[in-house]
């Protein structure tokens, strides 16, 4: 099946358009978050303070790459577990998130959160670094220098490859995909 | 007495953490190409193809094949007619890490303390480092950069020896498919069997940095081996848990004399990334 061409920010029209397993090609601007960044966000939505960045629309992917070479946008880029990120999720889908990518299971309250707030849970091929650094155009960081590596970048991709997991309907492609080819 | 100067194990380990976190193993690559021939899922092929252009794209313009360049694990066999000078061996380790992820752009990835303060150590040192003393006067490096992702999947278990090899089986079997897609399938798992509790996780371990595809030296082990690989990938997990038939490139298992009263268990996964390199000096 041919992969479906998308763009970042995201919009509720195309999140209900994509399914479970279906591939896709991003191309926009997105932004990076590991677990430093992600605590530090839910600390500011706790307290009520505004973020540094807005998240409406936007898709965050969990990595946290290696440092670039001169002359490179980016280092080797691929995705981390994302079961890290489970306890902050849901309320980064409250304020406006609208995709994550990353790789690995979810829980069900980020599951839930999906179908609530009409998100999507993608993965990109882990361990695939090299392959997806080449996607990545542009790199700048927009918040938390001091995490280094985990500080929150803005990346500017073109045909960025990944794989719808959990849709805004509920399904789930881990647990649907190995039913299929199960002996 | 033949010398070697600890700065010389410095160079090589340098060199080792660029070479291993850059060129994937052909007996890696083989499988990985082997695995597009037997995969029967589109979606799965599609990963496996990507894993492919990956390793290649990697080796083609220097960028390491993943971005979690690991922690750095070393098994140090040295001959004791080999008398080092200069500096001790862990220090000369540490400091080819140490300059090999700094000059090779690689992630440092280690936390000084493991629970409170959690700060990086800026080179990713400390290794870990077993070394064996051998009779000889030559002095094997093994290294493997062992990715988080992959590591967090791992388990030891105190099995009763009536247990059996249905219950090593169970074991294995059961844990790897709790992992899922988490570890990056295709994976390699590593098993050991017998020992301690520390020994045992050791040999899991071990098993990891054999070629990929190589058996068991013992029959029946090899045999075993065989046996869980199509159980793991009967799961129909597949390629980074999309669905389809590899799961798994390979189970190495390794063991050791048990105890009457005991049969230690364990497993310790690995990813395609399955990046090891060997010298000999
Ligand atoms: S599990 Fe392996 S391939 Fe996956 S991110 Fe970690 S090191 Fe990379």
């Amino acid at each position: 099946m041919e992969p479906k061409r998308i763009s970042a920010p995201l919009t509720d029209e195309v999140v209900l358009e994509l399914k479970a397993g279906d591939n896709v090609l991003i191309s926009g601007v997105i932004y990076t978050a590991r677990d430093a960044a992600h605590k530090k966000l839910v600390e500011l939505m706790d307290q009520g303070e505004p973020l540094p960045i807005d998240l409406t629309g936007q898709f965050i992917y969990y990595v946290g790459p290696t440092p670039a070479k001169p002359g490179q946008a980016i280092g080797s880029a691929g995705p981390t577990t994302s079961g890290r990120m489970d306890a902050y999720t849901p309320q980064m889908f409250e304020k406006g998130m609208k995709a994550c990518i990353g790789k690995g299971l979810r829980s069900q309250a980020v599951k839930d959160a999906l179908q609530k707030h009409k998100g999507l849970y993608l993965a990109a091929v882990g361990g695939a670094g090299a392959l997806l650094s080449k996607r990545i155009k542009k790199c700048d960081v927009v918040a938390y220098p001091e995490l280094g590596a985990e500080a929150i970048h803005r990346l500017e991709v073109e045909d960025f490859p990944a794989t719808v997991i959990n849709d805004a309907y509920g399904n789930d492609l881990y647990a649907e995909g190995a039913k299929q080819y199960a002996r | 007495m033949r010398e070697i100067a600890a700065s010389v194990i410095s160079d090589h380990v340098a060199e080792m953490c660029q070479d291993a976190n850059i060129y994937l193993g052909e007996d890696v690559f083989d499988a990985l190409k082997k695995s597009l021939e037997t995969e029967e899922s589109p979606t799965g092929k599609e990963v496996l193809k990507q894993l492919i252009e990956n390793v290649e794209i990697a080796k083609n313009e220097q960028i390491p094949i993943c971005q979690d360049t690991g922690f750095a694990v070393f098994f140090v066999e040295w001959g004791q007619e080999v008398h080092l000078t200069g500096g001790s061996l862990e220090e000369a380790i540490h400091e080819g890490v140490r300059r090999g992820y700094t000059e090779g752009y690689l992630r440092k990835s280690i936390v000084d303390d493991p629970l409170y303060k959690r700060k990086n150590t800026g080179d990713n040192t400390p290794a870990v480092i077993y070394t064996e003393l051998v009779p000889g006067d030559k002095v094997k490096i093994a290294f493997a950069p062992k990715g988080g992702g992959s590591e967090n999947m791992s388990s030891v278990k105190m099995l009763k020896p009536s247990d059996g090899e249905a219950g090593v089986i169970d074991f294995v079997v059961n844990h790897v498919k709790a992992a899922g897609p988490n570890p990056c399938p295709p994976i390699v798992v590593g098993v050991g069997i017998g020992g301690t509790f520390d020994k045992v996780a050791v040999l899991a371990k071990k098993a990891l940095f054999r070629k990929v595809g190589s058996k068991n030296p013992d029959e029946a082990f090899a045999v075993l081996e065989q046996k869980i690989l199509d159980k793991i990938n009967d799961l129909g997990v597949g390629p980074q848990g999309f669905g389809g038939r590899t799961f798994a490139l390979a189970v190495h298992i390794e063991t050791f004399p048990s105890h009457i009263a005991s049969m230690a268990a364990s497993v310790n996964i690995n990813c395609h990334a399955c990046r090891h390199l060997e010298r000999e000096l």
